[in-house]
């Protein structure tokens, strides 16, 4: 397998891992999110047009680490800088 | 949906400036948004109308968020959040018109977005405390946490960016991916849901900018 194969190879399979395991943590964590902010509405639903707001904003916040990761991949995987860094393969 | 990819496509060269074709889309929702005001202007008269209604809903809902988190009289930033709220939310929600292309899902919006509050903040921060106060509170829980306070403030603006351009561009590759792979009904449940996320992206920068504003600006509280 010559230089250009591998290479497109491994971006190819970091790019689909990276995305993959990158959603793990945060959905676990806005599982716990989710989970916590039903139990505060059950025990008060008088509070619940705050907690749904901060609910939302925290799940928002959760959200981008995954989007973090997605943008890395489509970098890696379009616009790849190491194309012009090392010739054009 | 548009078939833009992710980086932007040039429409037009002057000189050593390149417009692309989401300036084109950037203006498109200004030209909107300016429309929709303007009609409800002027189109006053005894009673309000359902747009006045709702633009005065959001503009009370973030001053009251506002008001929570500073504690001081929010009328001065509500011209950049408000703008900013309706901005994105307008632009985040035209990817779905067939035939525009959403100005938020190319990266140079977003980050032109995140560098007006990045300079927003010192500048209000220093309006409301004076140059002295503002630097002095870089050394505020203790003068050892500088670098870490100089580097938080440079990635909030990373975050900012990143966040609604990845949330945004996302969004309408699954739906183009979809509509070249299954058809056209399929999307729909999750054109549904782009809905939802422009929204609450929207809200989502404007509510962070009135964070990161009250952190700079807290005139009593310190």
């Amino acid at each position: 397998m010559d230089a250009g194969t591998l290479f497109a190879v491994t971006t190819m399979v970091v790019a689909g891992l990276a995305v993959a395991v990158g959603t793990i943590g945060p959905a676990l964590g806005q599982g716990r999110a989710v989970s916590s902010a039903l139990d505060a509405i059950a025990r008060q639903p008088d509070a619940s047009d705050s907690i749904t707001r901060t609910l939302l904003i925290g799940l928002a916040m959760i959200e981008s680490l995954t989007i973090y990761t997605l943008v890395i991949a489509l970098i890696i995987l379009f616009v790849n800088p190491v194309h012009t860094w090392i010739g054009h393969i | 949906m548009g078939g833009e990819g992710i980086v932007p496509r040039v429409i037009v060269r002057l000189g050593p400036v390149e417009i692309t074709a989401t300036v084109l889309y950037t203006l498109i929702v200004s030209a909107v948004i300016v429309a929709v005001t303007l009609v409800m202007r002027l189109g006053q008269r005894r009673g309000l109308s359902v747009w006045q209604i709702a633009s005065e809903f959001l503009m009370e809902h973030l001053e009251g968020v506002m008001h929570d988190m500073a504690g001081s009289n929010p009328r001065p930033y509500t011209p950049l959040v408000v703008t900013l709220a309706l901005f994105i939310g307008v632009a985040n929600l035209s990817g779905l018109v067939p035939g525009l292309h959403a100005p938020t899902a190319d990266i140079s919006t977003t980050a032109a977005l995140a560098v007006i509050v990045f300079l927003a903040v010192p500048i209000y921060g220093i309006r409301s405390r004076g140059l002295g106060g503002y630097l002095r509170h870089y050394l505020q829980p203790m003068p050892l946490f500088l670098p870490l306070e100089v580097f938080t403030e440079l990635t909030r603006v990373l975050t900012l960016a990143v966040r609604l351009f990845g949330n945004v561009l996302s969004g309408e590759l699954i739906i183009g991916v979809l509509v070249t792979l299954v058809g056209l009904l399929v999307p729909i449940p999750l054109m549904l849901l782009e809905v939802l996320t422009g929204v609450i992206q929207a809200y989502i920068f404007a509510v962070l900018t009135i964070v990161y504003l009250s952190a700079a600006i807290q005139v009593q509280t310190d």
